[in-house]
């Protein structure tokens, strides 16, 4: 029964934070992808951005959280997500609306994003320097231990990976019900589909663009934050995030948020099983397996530090076996 | 006043010229029909009513105002729908999110307009809930016109409308542009299918290498000998 409550907290738990994170992530690059038809390599930037945006708020207002009860950035995060979705939306004014007016090639607007990505690290390090810095400013992470009769081990979840999984879901839903249910959710997904016609409709598509930045901003603030607040904020975040939320978005189909969704629980759930030390599960079998057959103390498929080539392994699965994504993709 | 006028109209793709000078008129009531081999830039007359591309001279009047390249997001605001050849729905989107997008500009019309656009064309109310990619050749071509529909236009341009479908489907679709233009909607279309075309339009125009060859009565231009042997097969 420990060693369950162990695979719960250390693949179940850590699974789902990952996922989630991924997804939130995987979704942006799709929506991005669907509207303006380019890999936005900025993208893993932009969640690090909003991480920073929040931590320069946290610090600026340390015990604003304590009014309410919930960790400072949390507060912060609408106003985070906010800035770095209005911070999304110049950058486009800037850097790729004047190449889209020139009718450039999805690839030179794919390099511009690589550049955008390159300024806002060199920016981001600029301000928060090099190391890792704790979202808690002047707080403490409270870590919820669930304590199930007769077993010795609890199950471990931390108050941002509770509020992660609220925000996951809250923020799906939010996004099904607005692409199915409003006027400008299905004039983004008609763009999507066919943009001749959308304009032949009167659609007009700046506005959706920048609906498009504002959505996929914010979503970035707010994965990238969370993710922050459960480990720490580090200028390099985007690193390990990149890959990771294009595997998901080209795994689940480009151009498809539900696709994107479940393409981000894999790769999550995936590198998780990857990296988990299967001898712990293992141990309880020990007496029943001959004498010289010795369980090793670590079982894991990967080692932690080669978490990264997961996602890669899974992209380049899907894309021999599937070319498409898992879900068919190009449309929204 | 006419509805659609256009006179002397040049124009091509990145200064290449298809068009050398065509000649059109419909009034308000009337269905106007454009015949003419592959490649007479019949296709590329709809595309300069609509904006799609520069007109380099010569005028297009809609009741009396000259619309020569203005957007077709404006042209949509005047009244005018456009229903392309190709590509002309969204197949990711429910039959009725279709229509809904043709009414994007007028969002309080869409549901008087809906249901008499589900009247016109019956099967889309059975099949308003599903995508509208997975529907037959026949059906997509309703939704294409239905949404074009949904703005109210005054003026409608289609192009070949019944091209690839069963005759019983070509049938019904000239059937219903009948009923779209008896209910007050001019009409210009472009058809392959020119017998059929030609005998339920009011004016035929017959195009070649981006020029008038043939401008009468629809009834005219079948009766003619030089138009059937030239331009209807015989
Ligand atoms: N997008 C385009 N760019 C360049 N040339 C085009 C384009 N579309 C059509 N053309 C050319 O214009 C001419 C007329 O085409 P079109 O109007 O489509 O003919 P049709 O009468 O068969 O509809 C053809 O020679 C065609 O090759
Ligand atoms: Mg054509």
């Amino acid at each position: 029964m420990n060693e369950l409550i162990f695979f719960f907290n250390y693949v179940v738990v850590a699974g789902s934070v990952t996922g989630s994170i991924y997804a939130i992530g995987a979704i942006g690059v799709t929506l991005i992808y669907s509207i303006l038809r380019f890999a936005h390599f900025a993208h893993a930037d932009m969640m690090t951005l909003g991480a920073f945006i929040a931590l320069l708020l946290t610090m600026a207002f340390p015990h604003a959280g304590d009014v309410v009860g919930l960790p400072t950035a949390i507060v912060m995060l609408p106003l985070s997500m906010a800035l770095t979705s209005l911070a999304a939306v110049g950058i486009d004014r800037v850097c790729y609306q004047p190449l889209r007016a020139q009718g450039v090639r999805p690839i030179v607007m794919v390099i511009a994003s690589l550049g955008v990505a390159l300024m806002l690290q060199g920016a981001i390090r600029l301000f928060a320097g090099t190391g890792a810095q704790s979202l808690y400013v002047e707080a403490r992470k409270a870590i919820f231990r669930i304590e199930l009769p007769g077993v010795a081990r609890p199950i471990v979840v931390t108050e941002p990976q509770l509020i992660l999984f609220v925000l996951t879901v809250v923020a799906v839903v939010g996004l099904q019900l607005f692409l199915t249910r409003t006027r400008m959710g299905k004039a983004m997904r008609a763009m999507s589909d066919n943009p001749d016609l959308a304009r032949a409709c009167g659609i007009n598509t700046r506005v959706i663009i920048t609906l498009t930045w504002l959505i996929a901003g914010s979503l970035a603030a707010m994965a990238g934050t969370l993710l922050s607040l459960d480990v720490a904020f580090k200028p390099d975040l985007s690193f390990f995030l990149l890959l990771p939320i294009f595997a998901a978005a080209i795994v689940g189909g480009v151009g498809n948020p539900w696709g994107a969704i479940a393409g981000g629980f894999l790769v999550g759930f995936a590198e998780t099983l990857a990296v988990f030390n299967w001898a712990v599960l293992l141990r309880p079998l020990q007496a029943m397996l001959p004498a010289w057959l010795e369980l090793p103390n670590n079982l894991a498929l990967v080692g932690t530090e080669y978490k990264i080539v997961v996602p890669f392994f899974i992209l380049i699965a899907v894309l021999v076996w599937r070319p498409t994504g898992l879900f068919k993709g190009k449309v929204i | 006043m006419p509805l659609l006028e256009a006179s002397d109209v040049h124009g091509g793709y990145g200064g290449m010229n298809i068009l050398n000078g065509v000649n059109m008129t419909i009034e308000a009531d009337e269905i106007g029909v454009i015949v003419g081999p592959n490649g007479a830039g019949k296709s590329t007359m709809l595309k300069a009513i609509f904006g799609l591309l520069t007109v380099t001279a010569g005028e297009i009047r809609l009741r009396g105002e000259l619309i020569n390249n203005l957007s077709p997001h404006r042209l949509v605001e005047m009244g005018m729908g456009f229903v392309p050849q190709e590509r002309n729905i969204f197949p990711g989107l429910t039959v009725e999110e279709n229509l809904d997008m043709g009414a994007f500009l007028k969002p309080a019309t869409a549901p008087r307009m809906k249901a008499q656009i589900y009247d016109i064309f019956p099967p889309l109310r059975d099949k308003r809930r599903q995508p509208a990619g997975e529907l037959s050749g026949g059906q997509r071509q309703m939704v294409a016109m239905g949404r074009a529909m949904m703005n109210e236009p005054g003026m409608l341009l289609l192009d070949e409308p019944t091209a690839g479908l069963s005759p019983r489907y070509m049938n019904e679709i000239f059937e219903r542009i009948r009923a779209i233009n008896a209910a007050g909607v001019g009409i210009l279309m472009v058809e392959q299918n020119a017998r059929q075309a030609l005998g339920i339009a009011h004016r035929g125009f017959v195009l070649a290498a981006g020029q008038n060859r043939f401008t009468d009565s629809g009834e005219a231009l079948l009766n003619d000998p030089r138009v059937a042997r030239s331009f209807l097969g015989g």
